[in-house]
């Protein structure tokens, strides 16, 4: 039951092979036997997913419902979940129970989703290995020695291990996308403002989106379909129609135009996943698509220009943090700005602290055109690239990560080392493009992902092109061992 | 770009973080190492270059000013670390 796709899974429900409440258990089951070695979940909640289960399969007796009806997920711990626990990784909401649903939690709900619990993450979405957390790090179902990636590991790592048939996740600098690849899953990350933040517990708020995280790409157009559209609580949704994700699915390929940016295979490429990337596209060749050299010239000031970006707008958002009206409180505070100082200090975890000090610093008085100013001027330049690349091409393909998942704990000590794992995926955000990543053959008998990147709004065509290879190859069939029944 | 111990004073207290005396070396030099990875744009020609804002230069959106949510603040107010009478409670800040 854990391999099939949603579709197969809604077939089954209403076919009466199984209740939601006989599925709904049978994942809770799965998590309740093969969780503790992977960390996947913060929260499981078993006794709303049961009552939800049960409301669902009233629905599909009484003949209603669509295909997500009944249907178990898990969120990323990062949605506000009405009446459940959101932590956001970090000890300062650790006991923070959300007033409200985040948008994407109700229109899922809406579409008949059953919540399975919060997965695991980076602490506030920052870092790249799931190791931030304050719950623990997360492990890969593929090696539990190894990283998940992150900061949607928890989500990666339980679909992965088929412990939910799919998960939401938000990235902001490759956080579903980069998981995606080291798990071996697809992660779509859309267009910027396409699926609303509203609820999502912010980060860095010009970059940050909500996506799905599936076995397949048919998958990810299906929960997609729901989770996308205008929302007018978010001030940045994005006002445009949503299409049909699934429709164009099985477009030929014939001359598709695939643009290979040079400046993503060149150093620092491990040899093993560069080997798959070019295995993966030799498939689109043989699809029909053209393949042609392209540059982004200015690759190389992604990473600098997201360090600025990013944490500036953590600093501000994550003001909201003080001991006063939610989140954790320090005790005994002598005075005002005691209380927030150590609250604060506590609350948070290193690495959430060390962006927000950059942030401050990268906004203060006198730095603020040097840094701030300077980063959204080349984050200009970097968005320019991809226009210019999209006059010659319809989507561009690379690796998703620059290697496959790394040890725990390789890398904690080395900050900078670390934010060098997203190097393929932030000039996504930067500008704000859709960028998916799916299953690649197996680097060295480790997941690696293929990253496709789309023109804006292009979703429809990420999951045709990404969907045509996992029709011809089953790349993506590819499962950790030690499955279980 | 390095800081100093000084530095990171002065930014902790910006950002309203206490840092320990213990803390201050290795978070003095995470920073300085992060801002010589950021240094890479200093060599960046951007004259004349328009900062982005917004990925997809969107003007912010307004909305008419009208009463769309019920009051809720018992339930705002219910996991809060300290209430009273409908009020924050806070250290005393004006004696």
């Amino acid at each position: 039951m854990h391999n099939k796709s949603i579709t197969e899974l809604a077939a089954d429900l209403r076919a009466g092979d199984y209740s939601s409440v006989e599925l709904t258990q049978y994942f809770l089951d799965r998590i309740q036997r093969m969780d503790a070695g992977l960390n996947s979940f913060v929260t499981v909640c078993s006794d709303e997913a049961l009552s939800a289960a049960q409301a669902a399969d009233r629905q599909l007796q009484a003949g209603q419902g669509g295909l997500l009806t009944g249907i178990p997920i898990a969120h990323k711990d990062i949605f506000c979940t009405k009446g459940i626990r959101t932590t956001c990784g970090s000890k300062m909401l650790e006991n923070f129970i959300s007033p409200y649903d985040a948008t994407v939690v109700t229109r899922l709900k809406a579409a008949g989703v059953v919540n399975l619990g919060k997965t695991n993450m980076d602490e506030f979405a920052m870092g790249s290995s799931n190791e931030t957390s304050y719950y623990g790090p997360v492990r890969n179902p593929w090696d539990t020695e190894t990283v998940p990636g992150g900061s949607s590991g928890g989500s990666a790592a339980c679909v992965a291990a088929r412990l939910a048939p799919a998960a939401t996740g938000t990235d902001t600098g490759g956080s579903i996308r980069q998981p995606a690849a080291l798990c071996g899953i697809t992660g779509l990350k859309p267009t910027y403002g396409r699926v609303s933040r509203y609820g999502m517990i912010a980060f860095a708020s010009s970059l940050d989106q909500a996506g799905p995280m599936t076995t397949s790409a048919a998958d990810a157009a299906i929960l997609l379909q729901a989770m996308a559209g205008f929302d007018e609580r978010d001030s940045t949704s994005a006002d445009q129609p949503v299409p049909d994700y699934s429709a164009g699915l099985e477009d030929d390929l014939t001359g598709l135009k695939i643009g290979l940016p040079k400046e993503y295979f060149g150093e620092g490429l491990d040899d093993a996943v560069a080997k798959s990337v070019e295995e993966a596209i030799a498939e689109y060749r043989k699809l029909g698509a053209e393949v042609i050299e392209i540059s982004l010239p200015n690759t190389h000031l992604a990473v600098p220009t997201y360090y600025v970006v990013a944490p500036a707008e953590c600093s501000s958002n994550l003001s909201r943090f003080d001991g006063v009206r939610y989140g954790h409180r320090c005790e005994d505070p002598k005075d005002l700005e005691d209380l927030y100082k150590r609250s604060r200090a506590e609350g948070f975890g290193d690495e959430v602290k060390r962006r927000i000090l950059i942030g401050t610093y990268a906004l203060s008085a006198g730095y603020y055109d040097a840094y701030y100013l300077k980063a959204q001027k080349i984050r200009h330049l970097i968005s320019d690239d991809f226009t210019q690349a999209f006059k010659q091409v319809d989507v561009i393909m690379g690796p998703t990560a620059p290697d496959t998942g790394f040890r725990i704990g390789e890398r904690a000590g080395d900050p900078v080392s670390m934010y060098l794992s997203d190097i393929y995926t932030i000039a996504v955000n930067l500008a704000g493009l859709p960028g998916i990543s799916i299953p690649a053959a197996p680097a060295n008998g480790k997941p690696a992902g293929l990253q496709i990147i789309g023109n804006y709004f292009a979703e429809a065509k990420l999951l045709n092109v990404a969907h045509r290879l996992q029709m011809a190859t089953d790349y993506h069939k590819a499962a950790p061992a030690n499955l279980g029944q | 770009m390095s800081l100093d111990h000084a530095d990171v004073k002065k930014i902790a207290h910006l950002a309203r973080v206490d840092v320990s005396d213990e803390q201050m070396e290795s978070i003095a030099k995470d920073l300085s190492n992060i801002l010589g990875l950021v240094e890479q744009m200093s060599a960046v020609d951007t004259e004349g270059v328009v900062p982005m804002a917004h990925p997809l230069h969107m003007a912010q959106r307004l909305r008419s000013d009208e009463v769309t949510e019920t009051d809720a603040r018992e339930l705002f107010q219910s996991i809060a670390p300290q209430t009273e009478e409908g009020l924050y409670l806070v250290p005393k800040v004006i004696e």
